[in-house]
């Protein structure tokens, strides 16, 4: 791996923000002084040890990193038991559903909250869809001591609402958004209305690796902890390299953490799966599957969207993955050929929640359910000796009671 | 002399007045732009709506749903613009709005249709001095302005790279937030106003947040242009079909106070 080749995967975007024709920073001019104070204080933090010391210490001893690797034995098994002859690769999962708070998104929150104490800010606003982020991002506020606002979609606050009280135990405002579709997107809406009118003291911790640069870039690069663990611990443990990288997609911060560090090892193929919903050809969450080019949120990057730009609802069973967007280095990624992307229904991440529940005693969030289905098709087809490498983002705690409605249990 | 270079007199101020294309439908637009000119406006910002409109108030938001709610399409509000253009021939119409639905077939299909349809410019909100590329170059080979929108974080350092390519006249937006909340304070406003004419000869018209016929006329007293708009987006949303003669009286309010204002 060279970080300085030109025929390199790793070193996007270029200096202005873009992954190829995608990523760029699409805001109002009240925000553009801001995104380019962040960007140079994130390059005086990037060049500062001590910056690196407190956020390794902080992820070791408060996050409970290195998450574990684990191979998932009767799993695999299950899936050999209908494989053709010969079938069905090994299957493991990065365990970052056992971090502190449940998923992976703390990752990027202790990065962003150490940016936002550099900066001198003195109040956290962020969006949530599935609620993870608006709890990570609680989280690190309370253990810094910000004021925390949370925005939330109306509609999002009624599927999720244990982890509303979660941020409301952990200090946090949470705002609830009824504009729009009252969803992820709506909040994020909400977040840059109330950001642009507060930038003096206001950091906006962004929890995917999305909107104007340099967030799709500090976010990737906080959440890179799961691939470079992964890396490492594979090597450790087997001696080589996964043969495929799965991980869901919403906006795409878990996948980007998990595949980037890979890029390079062009033996490692990957595959992004998005929420395909009802299905694609009804309401679903999949731009890159049935979406365009477009510019919405800061940056250029794939969109549902219709003919004249409207951008479409999204839907998806999981509220994580519920966004009609992507990160713009996914859209960068699947232009250049080098991640696959597939989409699992929400049927099939339903299934696969109970099959995760069932044959390895882990309940999953919703999100990574849908990673899983696809980890099952695509064992099918390889394999014994090859290795599966999922992340296993999030816990199912939050989802059981949207899962007991749409299996048609009372709880 | 172009038509938005000519609505600037030397004696008094411009007034810019917003509405949202499409709202309360396609085919009402036309009687609330002629409201607009009856009342005095000298330019037109004609709102192009979108589905996610990040920099607006609630106002402007609810007034973009309603327009879509009605099935404005992008051909409509170039058909609108086409209509107010045979109607007006003098008075400058300029559009106002999002990237995506700017872009969306291209930069170059965007500027021609602006061409066809005899708009004189386009604000883009979301596409900062960096993102130019992705539609300056092809609306200046139309001659179509750029206009574009100084804030008041907009440092000494970061104003020629705005001004760079700025064309037609300069929106400065006197409060660092979102559509139709607070006005900023007189002081503030004729200072910086003063900070941007010391750097370009473009006129500079200041809003958000203007609503009365005095906070107009003190604007009127330090700055080239007055840009009302939530508050006559209000008008009609709250009559509808019937807005023409109520946007028609409170425009004319607005113009007499900034007629009389120096």
């Amino acid at each position: 791996m060279n970080e300085t080749s030109p025929n390199s995967f790793r070193n996007q975007p270029d200096d202005r923000g873009h992954f190829g024709e995608f990523g760029g920073r699409y805001v109002a001019e009240t925000l553009m002084p801001l995104i380019l104070d962040l960007e140079t204080h994130y390059r005086a933090a990037q060049q500062d040890p001590a910056f690196a010391e407190e956020f390794d210490d902080l992820l070791e001893h408060y996050v409970g990193r290195p998450s574990p690797l684990y191979y998932a034995e009767r799993l695999t098994e299950d899936v050999r038991k209908d494989a053709p002859d010969g079938k069905g690769a090994q299957i493991w999962f990065k365990r970052d559903e056992l971090n502190h708070t449940g998923a992976h998104k703390i990752n990027n929150c202790i990065g962003q909250i150490l940016l936002a104490k550099r900066m001198g800010k003195t109040r956290i606003i962020a969006e949530t869809g599935a609620g993870q982020h608006g709890v990570a991002t609680a989280t690190v506020c309370a253990r810094f001591g910000f004021p925390c606002t949370i925005f939330m979609g109306a509609t999002d606050i009624e599927r999720q609402k244990p982890n509303i009280f979660r941020m409301k135990l952990l200090g946090a405002e949470v705002v609830p958004v009824t504009s729009g579709s009252a969803t992820l997107k709506d909040a994020m809406n909400e977040a840059l209305r109330h950001w642009v009118a507060h930038v003096h003291d206001t950091f906006y911790i962004i929890g995917t690796a999305a909107g104007p640069h340099p967030y799709p870039e500090l976010v990737r690069d906080f959440q890179s902890v799961i691939g470079k663990e992964a890396r490492a611990q594979m090597l450790d443990r087997t001696g080589k390299l996964p043969d495929l990288l799965v991980a869901a997609i919403g906006g795409g911060s878990n996948a980007i953490g998990l595949f980037h560090p890979f890029l390079d090892d062009r033996d490692v193929k990957m595959l992004g799966v998005e929420a395909a919903g009802r299905g694609l050809d009804k309401e679903h969450a999949a731009s890159l599957a049935g979406g365009g080019p477009g510019i919405l949120h800061g940056n250029k990057t794939y969109l549902l969207q219709d003919e004249d730009g409207q951008i479409d609802e999204a839907h998806s069973i999981s509220a994580g993955l519920d966004y009609p967007g992507i990160g713009p280095e996914h859209s960068w990624l699947k232009e250049s050929g080098r991640v696959d992307y597939d989409s699992a229904t929400d049927r099939e991440a339903l299934d696969a929640f109970q099959l995760l529940c069932r044959t390895e005693g882990i309940i999953p969030a919703l999100e990574p359910s849908h990673a899983i289905a696809a980890v099952t098709r695509e064992a099918m087809k390889m394999e014994r000796d090859q290795i599966i490498l999922a992340n296993l983002c999030g816990r199912g705690d939050k989802d059981i009671f949207t899962v007991a409605e749409a299996l048609g249990t009372e709880m | 002399m172009t038509r938005l270079s000519s609505a600037f007199p030397s004696d008094r101020a411009a007034l810019v007045a917003f509405v949202t294309g499409g709202d309360p439908s396609p085919a009402d637009t036309a009687t609330i732009l002629d409201a607009l000119v009856e009342g005095g406006a000298d330019i037109i910002e004609l709102g192009m709506p979108f589905t996610d409109p990040m920099a607006d108030g609630p106002s402007i938001q609810e007034a973009n749903i309603r327009s879509l709610g009605a099935g404005t399409k992008t051909a409509d509000i170039f058909a609108i613009a086409q209509a107010f253009r045979e109607r007006h021939p003098d008075t400058p119409l300029v559009l106002m709005g999002y990237a995506n639905p700017m872009t969306i077939r291209g930069a170059d299909w965007f500027a021609e249709q602006c061409k066809a349809a005899g708009v004189d410019g386009v604000i883009c909100v979301d596409i900062p001095t960096e993102e130019d590329d992705s539609l300056g170059p092809a609306l200046r080979a139309q001659d179509i302005a750029t206009i574009r929108l100084a804030t008041p974080t907009t440092d000494d350092a970061r104003l020629p790279a705005v001004l760079d390519n700025a064309t037609g006249f300069l929106y400065y937006v006197s409060v660092a937030g979102i559509t139709g909340q607070q006005q900023a304070a007189q002081d503030s406003i004729a200072a910086a106003v003063a900070k941007l004419k010391a750097q370009t000869d473009l006129p500079v018209a200041v809003g958000f947040g203007v609503r009365t016929p005095e906070q107009a006329a003190d604007i009127a007293r330090v700055a080239d242009g007055v840009v009302v708009g939530s508050a006559i987006v209000e008008i009609v949303g709250e009559h509808g079909k019937a807005a023409g003669p109520h946007v028609r009286d409170y425009v004319k309010s607005l113009s007499d106070a900034i007629r009389s204002a120096r």
